[in-house]
């Protein structure tokens, strides 16, 4: 009965979607519509091939299917959204670059968003999703709630992926940092946002454990949090059901206010709660040692959700924005420090008596570095938050070096640590491919973002200052087209940086592969207890 | 009074004793006596159920841990 449900409900959306496309008022809408018509289309053909076969027994294992999935379209996406960054860095160095012929859709204003979504939330939302389908299974010792919810969840994701990245390109866009895509976007993004808080609340309801993994608590605060905020700051009126426009609820500095509160909880609640989860599962069980102190990691759970949820009146200051407000998230910000290096000493603590792993193990040492720089790119925001300080910094490069330095460090180095450290169990490997490519790996990522941030500090301060100088009579000394001559050579060094990473990101893509398909199996036979 | 004005009086003075008082009442609750035994327990959940779930029938972690130990 069911299977015909089903067939009913994917034939209605596909139905729907052919009608949209039909009344399309825009072209982006039109083939937006004409992709999910493609998709529903094929729900229906798979269903009906599929009609009336024999379901197998539910499996009662781990469900390690869709994290499989998720981790290889961590990599692919990652890998996507490191060679977009590499281009459009080079496009700010090389203007001829925007291709006369690409102009309006793959010029640099085109590109950016795409740039940004598709490591935020295309490679992070993927690693978030599948490590977290892992460690809430592992650590809950009970099988993912739902069934194939978790699928939807995945697939789902993937479009609303596709979704968001050819509407940059075909210039649909809510004008909304890292909140770009329009509201038919939005709202499919909640559905699954929905479906994949109840797979994971389910899973934790299930638990065989008593206790909740703190783990588990950074991510299940990562998945509320989000969902409040994706809703709020997404709160707009469609102009037409048939087109991709729609207008904002808030206006002026309230909305100016709440992108910003979403924006930075985007940064403290997505790139920071999440991947902390990561790292109070991975980085334990790689060291193979408890995390140093689980007193520690509740109060830095704690500690961190009360004040990041506050930070985002940062962003604004000498704006509209009352000082009152910029003040209270300056002073947040500042206070932030405590329970951030609180987490980073948690983190790096945990290797105590291990120390040596960083000799032997370069996925240990990737997770080390990317703690690391979880600690210097967590001292740098606040810092950067100071009213005088952002003065200088603020609309500079030192806040693109500074993001990069959390993005590429910290987010991307503890994803590929996780990554490497997951393939051999997903695939029932004895061991990864080689550890030498991920000694590679390693170093020209490290270099990479080296070289991005330095380049990045150098040319942020120095065009802030440009900006400022004054002669004797008080007339500004640079024109702005000075400031962007000057800054030539950083910009080199960061392509440099970039296509580092692109080169360690497809290394990994390379030795996962191989790990997947022709390192040494798993023995399957359980070693023989010892007679006592 | 206004909505805004009443809900910011509200923020300001109730709302912020309690959310404080909810983090001094969490720290002290970290440092309760036994928790440092508890918490030895629970920071090894990581080590556990690697393979496969826990039996259904059992509540038990521990005696899953034992089970395990015994065949490696």
């Amino acid at each position: 009965m069911w299977d015909y449900v089903k067939v009913a409900i994917y034939g209605a959306i596909a139905a729907g979607a052919a009608f949209a496309a039909y009344m399309a008022r825009d072209m982006a809408y039109q083939v937006h519509m004409m992709i999910v018509l493609a998709v529903a289309g094929g729900m229906v053909l798979y269903s009906l091939r599929t009609l009336g076969r024999a379901r197998p027994q539910p499996e009662t294992g781990y469900m390690d299917d869709v994290v499989r999935a998720g981790v290889i379209a961590t990599a692919f996406w990652g890998v996507v959204g490191f060679v977009v960054g590499t281009f459009i860095a080079s496009q700010l160095a090389f203007p001829a670059l925007n291709f006369e012929w690409a102009q309006g859709v793959m010029n640099f204003g085109r590109l950016r968003p795409l740039h940004t979504s598709a490591v935020i939330f295309a490679f992070g939302g993927n690693a978030l999703i599948a490590t977290s389908f892992y460690v809430v299974q592992r650590t809950s010792a009970a099988r993912l709630w739902g069934g194939n919810a978790a699928w939807f969840v995945f697939w789902g994701y993937q479009l609303f992926i596709v979704l968001a990245a050819t509407g940059y390109l075909l210039g649909v866009t809510q004008s909304k940092e890292y909140a770009e895509p329009e509201w038919y976007v939005d709202i499919w993004l909640t559905i699954i946002w929905v479906t994949y808080l109840a797979v994971f609340l389910g899973t934790i309801f299930r638990r065989k454990e008593p206790h909740i993994y703190v783990a588990n608590w950074f991510y299940l605060s990562f998945i509320v949090t989000v969902a409040m905020l994706h809703v709020v700051n997404n709160l707009s009126l469609p102009i037409s059901i048939f087109g991709s426009k729609s207008v904002q609820v808030f206006a002026g500095v309230q909305d100016a206010m709440t992108q910003w509160w979403y924006g930075h909880n985007a940064v403290g609640f997505f790139l920071t709660a999440g991947f902390l989860g990561m790292m109070y599962y991975f980085v334990p069980k790689q060291a193979e040692r408890p995390v140093y102190s689980y007193k520690l990691s509740i109060i830095h759970f704690w500690a961190l959700i009360f004040m990041y949820i506050w930070a985002g009146p940062h962003h604004l200051h000498y704006t509209a924005l009352p000082d009152w407000a910029g003040t209270l998230g300056m002073v947040f910000s500042i206070m932030l420090w405590m329970p951030s290096w609180g987490g980073m000493i948690n983190g790096l603590m945990t290797l105590s008596g291990a120390w040596d792993k960083l000799r032997t193990d370069p996925v240990i040492r990737m997770m080390v570095v990317s703690v690391g720089f979880y600690g210097m790119s967590t001292f740098e925001g606040p810092m950067m938050s100071i009213r005088a300080v952002n003065s200088l910094s603020h609309y500079t490069d030192w806040t693109i070096g500074h993001v990069h330095s959390g993005a590429l460090g910290w987010n991307g180095m503890i994803t590929f640590g996780a990554l490497y450290f997951l393939a051999p169990r997903l695939w029932n490997k004895e061991r990864l491919y080689s550890l030498a490519l991920v000694s590679w790996h390693f170093w020209l990522a490290t270099i990479g973002i080296v070289l991005y941030a330095a380049s990045m500090w150098v040319s942020g301060i120095m065009e802030g200052l440009m900006w400022r100088e004054v002669d004797a009579q008080g007339f500004l000394v640079n024109s702005f087209a000075d400031t962007v001559d000057a800054k030539f050579p950083m910009y080199v060094v960061r392509a440099l940086g970039g296509a580092l990473y692109v080169t360690g990101g497809l290394i990994m893509c390379y030795n996962i592969w191989k790990t997947a398909t022709s390192a040494p199996a798993k023995s399957v036979m359980p070693v023989a207890a010892p007679a006592e | 009074m206004e909505t805004y004005s009443a809900m910011r009086e509200f923020a300001d003075s109730w709302a912020l004793l309690a959310l404080v008082l909810f983090f001094l009442g969490v720290i002290a609750w970290v440092f309760r006596p036994g928790s440092t035994k508890e918490y030895r327990e629970t920071a090894d959940i990581p080590f556990r159920h690697d393979d496969k779930p826990a039996p259904p029938d059992s509540d038990d972690s521990a005696e899953a841990t034992c089970h395990k130990e015994a065949r490696t």
